[in-house]
């Protein structure tokens, strides 16, 4: 279908919504995130039996962690969709979009740079070892 | 196990204040199994903690670490290189964790990070139930292994009160009348008869009514 979503939104791919634990979510917006979009199965139809029921209360749980400490429930979101439910992501993805922005920035912000590694071997070095 | 619940984040939050590093100190043991203070919570109220003073823009360090047991003192002393470099511990082993965790470090405050609230089991995953009230004097063995101490509102020794009703207690519906239990496991097991012995009068000074209590057990001692 060739569907754009915003592109501000990176993927990260799981095997299941239920491998998404409490502190995943939480990581995520350690390193800076400003919202979170959770995309499960549809209800029932999770290969794990509750995979998707678990995941919804961890983000359930979160969000009300968010709220209490001033970040802000609504950057987490849940929606249940199929892997056929393109338009639906769509949907979801612009949705999740809007309110970022119209939440603006996290307040948490963005993690400090960490010092820049080593510097790679000089290419001579490389050469050195050619035959 | 010992059972506890999460303390609030926003009870917590005032006691670091001022603290440029802080370490969350989690327990391997009974917490862990009921949930409220094991290396994931521990993560959890760390990242919580990153969060919010990253909020506020304040810079504080926040560590984590889980230790085997927090009431075992060669467990505590694996902290000993580390804890300089904090201001302060919240601790989230119960309330003997914590207790302990001050008294190997007198000079590091120690803060509390769960409720501890009883010794009690899992009756599925995330609700758990008073079992044990640690009376010092176990009567299991005349009650078909329902403790009338712990789970009888009143402790009544010999025979339910007026107040139960269809097997609950007049506390609320949801409390089963412990007697109502005994009964019926003493039925059960053909020991009815274990129902008509009077329970003496039970020493209370073995209970918390007699101070602060310790065991001593002189053939393990080194």
């Amino acid at each position: 279908m060739r569907l754009g979503y915003p592109e501000s939104i990176k993927i990260i791919r799981v095997p299941c919504t239920g491998k998404v634990d409490a502190l995943h979510l939480q990581r995520c917006f350690e390193r800076g995130a400003d919202g979170v979009l959770v995309v499960g199965c549809r209800e029932g139809d999770c290969h794990y039996q509750s995979g998707n029921f678990r995941a919804r209360k961890r983000v359930e749980e979160v969000g009300r962690l968010l709220e209490r400490i001033g970040i802000g429930g609504a950057r987490l979101r849940m929606v249940n969709l199929s892997s056929s439910d393109a338009p639906l992501f769509v949907q979801a993805a612009r949705e999740i979009h809007e309110a970022v922005l119209a939440a603006g920035p996290s307040p948490v912000g963005r993690p400090r740079r960490r010092p820049a590694a080593p510097a790679t071997p000089e290419p001579q070095a490389k050469e050195a070892l050619r035959p | 196990m010992i059972v506890a619940e999460r303390k609030p984040i926003e009870e917590i939050l005032p006691w670091l204040e001022g603290a440029r590093s802080v370490l969350v100190l989690g327990c391997n043991e009974c917490v862990t199994v009921c949930e409220a203070g094991g290396k994931k919570e521990a993560g959890m109220l760390a990242a919580t903690l990153r969060l919010l003073f990253a909020k506020e823009g304040r810079e504080v360090n926040v560590g984590e670490r889980t230790l085997e047991r927090q009431c075992d003192p060669e467990y505590l002393d694996e902290l000993r290189d580390t804890i300089d470099g904090y201001d302060a511990v919240v601790s989230l082993a119960c309330g003997v964790g914590v207790q302990f965790t001050a008294e190997r470090y007198p000079s590091k405050p120690v803060y509390p990070g769960v409720n501890t609230c009883f010794m009690g089991a899992a009756l599925e995953r995330g609700v758990w139930a008073e079992r044990c009230q640690g009376c010092g004097q176990c009567l299991l063995a005349l009650t078909g292994a329902v403790c009338p101490v712990a789970r009888c509102a009143k402790r009544l020794l010999n025979g339910p009160c007026g107040g139960s009703t269809a097997g609950k207690c007049e506390i609320g519906p949801d409390v089963d009348c412990a007697w109502q239990l005994i009964i019926d496991r003493l039925k059960a097991l053909g020991r009815m008869a274990d129902y008509e012995r009077l329970i003496p009068v039970k020493d209370w000074s073995k209970d918390r009514a007699g101070g602060p209590r310790k065991v001593v057990r002189e053939d393990v001692r080194p």
